[in-house]
């Protein structure tokens, strides 16, 4: 989709057919790959595949990104979390940001056909990273682009867009799944509006399956596991403070790896 | 026939009878107790071959001889799956050791597993009359039985069991822990289509994922998965049962019967302040990362920290896993912090002596209170409080207590919560009219079956936490009920 991001269509029939808006899979490569967690974006159960956008970033995404066609993902669980709550709300504002717009779209299609009207405001660096915009379009009765270069939509931070919505009607409920310091932002704002956010949370994971702990987070003051009691939140209890310090845990191990994978 | 005719029947085969008769009580009881053969302390805290090497026949042949063949064989009694345990000792002393092994599969899937992880101190061998009566150490039995399963495993004559004619009925098993795995054993040997489904991408659960290399090799784990595949055991990888398909998917594919054996995949933190700084993390998480996911291993994608200073918080046979293995990491430090005093801890014997010759630190009647982070969120030091045992509590040991006033702060890299699991959430909450303990834990009745007449649950999904021989004997009776069920003699 750019030089950055990727979309795999993956053949799983069963999870495809198991699977609902907010859900996500652990993935893994080879016999000595390691477990990662990923947010499905789409399945398709006529063909018996999922969709995953991935971002490379570390050393799993960026073997994925290199993939061909015909190529095998060695393991692939799910569908795991919690799925997303929908109802109709009335009015929902979903904020997505970068390849956060990716698992954005099966909620906003979700929200749409419960009757909502639904608001997407999609943010990204610069245009090219702007992904799934007709898609979004599809399902939404209004579409706010920004970018930080100005390079479309309009020139800024998700916020700005939130913000404009949020002054202008009333919104029920808004949904927010991007990069953590994003969504901390969108929360930070939105409770000052208060109103209530749900943020998707994608932490480091081993399982998926509530057996490591390691994707622990702290909602309202208590340790939640993201993988059995989330991926979605209430925004406002989420410390982001904490999850962005977890997130960083390896990265000094994973910038070892990603320079040995430059070297081969 | 009744247990005790079956047992008093095997006792009177003319060679056992011979066998008794061949040396006197007294030869038999001034035989000292064997000792283990084992890796150097030194050399085996820097390396994740197993410590324990096993008998020599030898060996085993001299302590089988130390059993005097009760006529009433309490040790039986001290087997959560009552495997015949004269039977398969008597057998090792006339050198046998192909029928001693055939012997202890009668009863149980895993008895390689088991001779090595069993607290035999505190089941068979506290049952037996050396414990009981005569004030001596009890006859080996945990060794005895890891050398009759090492020795048919090596012998490459491993037997499979007699199976019943296949019935056309099809079996699920939720799990690929040693609950699951003694249960589908069982099925198939009634003649059972077992399928078993396992959410990781590893076969063996707790066998795999977390007792590590140094006291389970996973090649044993293995060897006794291959013989339940030898059995017509099949196994599905990557698969929620609940989520991936679903309880009436199975149905419709023609499953008649379903055991739960998910485990106690949840690990307890202690919701203590600074408890979700960098490098404080569950036993669980560090244990599957070395040892599933092999992150000590510069090959694998999967990282691991690898603290100069680690604390392990627990007493329990994972808390030993998990400093022992930090050991072998690098740690210079590696500290047990216990708020009991030894005497109460959980682990076997044999854990806590082999911790202690490794080098173990022991900090016992300590609880943390709180951890402290540098600038970056990374665990630097704990702070501790001091306890004092008080009166017993309501599993007869004894209350620690706070001393006021009595804290202490130490430096730390790396801290491993060892404070026991809860019952893993995912399929008791994704199976509607399932009914659940207020632990979290799936009810059953005495037949291990559940509020859903076709679901059997056993293991720690049931328990809570236990070990890996309840949690076989659970799968063995669950299977015992099931086929009644099934097959309609109930």
């Amino acid at each position: 989709m750019s030089d950055l991001v990727v979309r795999l269509e993956v053949e799983a029939p069963m999870i495809a057919k198991a699977r609902k808006p907010g859900h996500f899979v652990i993935l893994k490569l080879g016999a000595k790959g390691e477990r990662i967690p990923l947010t499905i974006s789409s399945a398709d159960t006529q063909k018996g595949t999922i969709t995953l956008v991935v971002q490379r970033v570390g050393l799993t995404s960026n073997k994925l990104y290199n993939m061909q066609v015909g190529e095998e993902i060695t393991d692939l669980l799910g569908p795991l979390g919690r799925a997303t709550h929908i109802e109709n709300f009335g009015t929902v504002l979903c904020a997505g940001g970068g390849v956060g717009i990716a698992p954005l779209l099966p909620i906003v299609e979700g929200m749409k056909k419960a009757g909502n009207k639904v608001i997407s405001v999609l943010a990204a660096r610069s245009k090219n990273l702007i992904m799934l915009e007709d898609e979004i379009r599809r399902h939404s009765d209004e579409v706010v682009i920004m970018t930080d270069d100005g390079s479309y939509g309009e020139k800024g931070l998700i916020t700005v867009g939130v913000e404009k919505i949020i002054q202008r009607e009333k919104v029920d409920l808004c949904v927010t799944i991007g990069p953590a310091v994003m969504m901390k932002y969108v929360s930070l704002l939105t409770k000052k509006y208060e109103v209530p956010t749900v943020a998707s949370l994608n932490t480091i994971m081993v399982d998926g399956t509530g057996m490591c702990g390691g994707c622990r987070v702290s909602v309202g003051g208590k340790t939640k596991f993201v993988c059995v009691d989330g991926p979605e939140f209430d925004a406002h209890q989420v410390n982001f403070d904490e999850m962005i310090m977890r997130l960083g845990t390896y990265k000094e191990e994973e910038q070892e790896e990603m320079k040995k994978l430059h070297q081969k | 026939m009744t247990k005790e005719e079956q047992i008093a029947a095997l006792r009177a085969q003319t060679w056992r009878e011979d066998l008794r008769k061949s040396r006197k009580t007294k030869e038999r009881t001034d035989i000292p107790r064997v000792e283990m053969n084992e890796q150097d302390a030194e050399v085996r805290s820097h390396n994740h071959l197993e410590v324990n090497l096993g008998l020599t026949a030898e060996q085993a042949r001299q302590e089988a001889a130390r059993c005097l063949d009760c006529a009433n064989p309490t040790c039986i009694l001290g087997c959560p799956v009552e495997i015949q345990i004269p039977s398969f000792v008597k057998n090792i002393e006339r050198g046998d050791f192909l029928e001693a092994a055939r012997v202890l599969k009668e009863t149980s899937a895993l008895p390689a597993v088991c001779g090595r992880v069993c607290p035999q101190e505190k089941q068979c061998e506290a049952q037996c009359i050396y414990t009981l009566k005569l004030g001596k150490p009890s006859v080996a039995i945990g060794h005895l039985e890891r050398f009759a399963a090492d020795y048919e495993r090596e012998s490459g004559r491993i037997s499979v069991p007699e199976l019943a004619p296949k019935n056309g009925k099809k079996v699920a098993v939720v799990g690929s822990g040693p609950a699951g795995l003694s249960f589908a054993g069982d099925m198939a040997k009634y003649g059972y289509e077992v399928m078993v489904f396992e959410a990781l991408h590893e076969i063996g659960g707790v066998l795999k994922y977390g007792i590590p290399e140094f006291r389970l090799p996973n090649s044993v784990v293995d060897v006794e998965i291959d013989n339940l595949r030898q059995m017509g055991v099949q196994f599905m990888t990557n698969c929620i049962v609940g989520r991936t398909i679903t309880i009436d998917e199975l149905k419709e594919q023609g499953y008649c019967g379903i055991f739960v054996g998910s485990g106690a995949g949840l690990p307890n933190f202690m919701n203590i302040p600074g408890e979700n700084l960098i490098h404080i993390l569950s036993s669980n998480e560090y244990l599957t990362r070395v040892n599933l996911m092999d992150a000590a291993n510069p090959e694998s994608d999967t990282p691991v920290a690898m603290g100069k200073c680690v604390a392990v918080i627990g007493g329990g046979n994972t808390a030993m896993d998990s400093v022992r293995t930090a050991k072998r990491l690098g740690a210079e430090r590696a500290i047990i912090v216990y708020r009991r005093s030894e005497e109460e801890m959980p682990a076997r014997v044999e854990e806590v002596k082999h911790a202690k010759e490794e080098g173990i630190e022991f900090l016992t009647l300590h609880n943390p209170l709180e951890y402290y982070g540098d600038e970056r969120g990374r665990v630097k030091q704990m702070r501790l409080q001091k306890m004092e045992l008080g009166q017993p509590d309501d599993s007869g040991r004894r209350r620690p207590v706070p001393i006021p006033g009595a804290e202490v702060v130490i430096d730390v890299d790396q801290v491993i919560v060892s404070v026991g699991v809860s019952p893993n959430p995912l399929i008791p909450s994704s199976v509607e009219g399932l009914e659940i303990s207020r632990w979290g834990t799936i009810v059953v009745d005495d037949n291990m079956r559940s509020s859903i007449p076709a679901i059997y649950a056993g293991g720690d999904i049931v328990r809570g936490g236990a070990t890996v021989i309840l949690a076989m004997g659970d799968g063995r009776k669950a299977a015992a009920s099931m086929h009644a069920q099934l097959s309609g003699k109930e």
